[in-house]
């Protein structure tokens, strides 16, 4: 069993009358990464602003390392790095100067920092950049240099606000990769909030999903979908080459198939069991050729808006 | 990357910029000062000196800073050569008086202004620029949230800002006196004497209050107002509200409650003054004027109306620097209690406030 690196129980936070935090109790144990994943406004800043002390519970506890925020915030400062969403840098500075700065403010000085600021550069891809202004950077950049304003303190958690909001896809991957590395490599814990869930799901070793204050869904993802479709049959997306009416037919005769439709250049297959295997060696008998087969909706998105979806219906 | 980058880069190095370094090697005292706050880190919370260094240098290379200290240096320098000018044709008058030195700066010459009006006016502004974006230009960069997650106590970050733009007012102020100075005494070729140089401080320290009152305006309403422009735009409001309008508010007010008529009672007149008075004392403009002009010219010995009985038998002379003192000590308190109540409002204020742009 690994320790519990950041634990909440029953935390509240109340904007007068709106909760913006409703009774969440989190676990995230040392070295995964985790997932808070939800719609913009679901309470997910909120609550990581909680976790390093920058804001006050209305009720309830948290707990970092063993540290109270709320008591000792410096102390939680000290090991957590946080990614705020649309991080900004100083723009007349440039991107070692801003690094050089946060250093200073850790207390990190002198060689130390020049080295430590050097190494980080190189890491996330900007030491030719280093000496231009951050005000020339562009996103996908500034997104970097935060990454690498992060890991100044070298902290034992970090915490990660939207990191892949308005980057490219490439980007996305770079820093998908980087935040991968970080906790195979460095044994760090990561908590990641976002609201672009079929991005980060795939880097997440547990999510939850987070909707209006509280989360209604947690665990592996594969686990979250196991759970929700339970009951629910599965919708194959088939495109045989060519689609005749026979292998349609063949198709629909498979034990467990219970309907086909036809939609476009896609054939939806409707069954209780997953019979991919059983109609990829049906087309392939009837010597048509297979160009798609997949399992439809059991990702992120489906499960996230299938929860969402009971969330409202309950409300 | 060579161990000569790394060696040029030991902490903190501003490179094209007039930094840390440049300035301490140009002032000592600044080097003096950064490092007593560097000891005095306990004492201000952590943080406090890296933020503070950071700011004054941000201070110094920022373009709108130089253009005003510009603007007052050249008008303050010129009402100074005008002044000395007029000193040198009536240097016989001047000379009876005992502080030809202080007369550079409270004598207005021809048609400028003297050196304390102009920068009584101006001053104010230097105070508004230096902080007036300082908490919600952060917020809206989206830097804020990024410091505060640094290891350092949310309070470093507001006294650090208050601690740079008093350094950085200190340090014009003494540049535009010390410059007054030398000029002065080259005009009209008098050494300040031993009671004026003292008095000189006192303006310096009081105006260098001044100044901070201003600037802690300007920092509560960037505490106050989400957007840089409308915090400027109600620093200038209330900075035009306290220069040109209080003065004459006061004098309405006074109408309504002691209208004078044709030929009022000298008693009616008194109350009518005294209530004028009363209410434009309400505008630190009104006490730095009052306080300065103490300071700087010795012979006024007394703030506010006088009956002519009053003055009888009285010998006319210089007031002592400790009676002067004690003349101002009111405004001058009213002035320092301003700076520090205003100061204090933004600082509870920005501590009880949201980090996020709400």
């Amino acid at each position: 069993m690994k320790d519990v690196v950041i634990k909440t129980r029953d935390l509240v936070k109340r904007y007068g009358a709106h909760v913006a935090v409703d009774h969440l109790n989190l676990q995230v144990f040392e070295g995964e990464i985790y997932g808070l994943l939800g719609p913009n406004g679901a309470g997910k800043t909120t609550t990581i602003l909680m976790l390093l002390g920058l804001t006050e519970p209305t009720s309830g506890s948290v707990s970092v390392a063993g540290m109270n925020p709320a008591r000792d915030p410096i102390g939680v400062k000290r090991i957590v790095g946080y990614l705020p969403d649309r991080v900004g840098f100083y723009e007349d500075m440039t991107g070692r100067e801003n690094l050089l700065y946060t250093a200073a403010l850790n207390g990190v000085t002198g060689q130390q920092a020049a080295r430590r600021v050097e190494a980080l550069l190189e890491r996330v891809g900007l030491s030719d950049a280093a000496d231009r202004k951050a005000g020339t950077y562009s996103r996908g950049m500034l997104q970097r240099l935060g990454l690498a304003d992060v890991l100044v303190k070298g902290p034992k958690v970090v915490i990660l606000d939207e990191p892949t909001l308005g980057i490219d896809p490439e980007g996305v991957r770079q820093i998908l990769d980087f935040i991968v590395s970080l906790s195979q490599k460095e044994g760090m814990t990561v908590l990641l909030a976002s609201h672009l869930l079929h991005q980060v799901q795939e880097i997440c070793d547990r999510v939850a999903i987070f909707v209006k204050g509280r989360i209604i869904a947690e665990g592996p993802v594969e686990e979250l979908s196991a759970r929700i479709f339970e009951n629910e049959p599965l919708t194959l997306k088939v495109r045989p080459i060519p689609m005749t009416d026979s292998v349609v037919d063949a198709i629909s005769k498979i034990p467990g198939v219970s309907s086909t439709k036809k939609s476009g250049e896609y054939l939806f297959v409707t069954c209780n069991d997953d019979v991919r295997l059983e109609i990829s060696k049906t087309v392939f008998r009837l010597g048509a050729s297979l160009d798609h087969l997949s399992l439809e909706g059991r990702d992120l998105d489906e499960i996230y808006r299938r929860y969402f979806h009971t969330e409202v219906l309950s409300t | 990357m060579t161990l000569g980058v790394l060696k040029k880069k030991t902490w903190f190095s501003w490179p094209k910029r007039l930094g840390r370094d440049s300035l301490d090697g140009f002032y000592p005292l600044g080097a003096r000062l950064v490092q007593e706050l560097r000891e005095w880190k306990g004492l201000l919370g952590e943080g406090v000196g890296v933020i503070f260094r950071k700011e004054v240098s941000d201070h110094f290379a920022s373009k709108r800073l130089l253009i005003l200290f510009g603007l007052v240096a050249i008008t303050c320098l010129s009402s100074v050569y005008v002044a000395a000018m007029t000193i040198r044709q009536s240097a016989a008058e001047a000379a009876e008086t005992g502080f030809v030195f202080l007369l550079l700066f409270s004598t207005s010459g021809g048609s400028l202004p003297s050196f304390l009006s102009f920068f009584g006016f101006l001053g104010p502004l230097v105070g508004l620029t230096l902080g007036f974006d300082s908490i919600n230009g952060e917020r809206i960069r989206g830097t804020l949230s990024r410091v505060l997650a640094q290891p350092i106590h949310r309070d470093a970050v507001i006294n650090g800002k208050f601690l740079a733009g008093l350094y950085t007012i200190s340090l014009m102020l003494l540049a535009l006196v010390l410059s007054v100075s030398g000029i002065g005494i080259r005009l009209t070729g008098i050494p300040p004497t031993g009671s004026e140089t003292s008095r000189l401080l006192c303006f310096f320290v009081l105006s260098v209050f001044y100044v901070a009152f201003w600037l802690s305006v300007s920092i509560l309403f960037s505490v106050l107002f989400k957007q840089a422009a409308t915090s400027a735009l109600a620093a200038m409001a209330v900075w035009i509200f306290f220069t040109v309008f209080a003065g004459l508010l006061a004098g309405l007010i006074a109408d309504a409650i002691v209208p004078l008529g044709s030929d009022p009672l000298p008693l009616e007149v008194l109350r009518h003054q005294r209530i004028e008075i009363a209410i434009s004392r309400l505008s630190p403009s009104t006490l730095y004027y009052e306080a300065t002009s103490v300071l700087l010219t010795p012979h006024l010995r007394t703030l506010g109306p006088v009956f002519v009985e009053q003055l009888e038998g009285a010998i006319p002379g210089a007031l002592p620097l400790r009676q002067a003192l004690l003349l101002i000590w009111p405004d001058a308190t009213g002035l320092i209690a301003a700076t520090l109540i205003c100061f204090a409002v933004s600082y509870v204020i920005f501590m009880k406030q949201e980090i996020r742009v709400l």
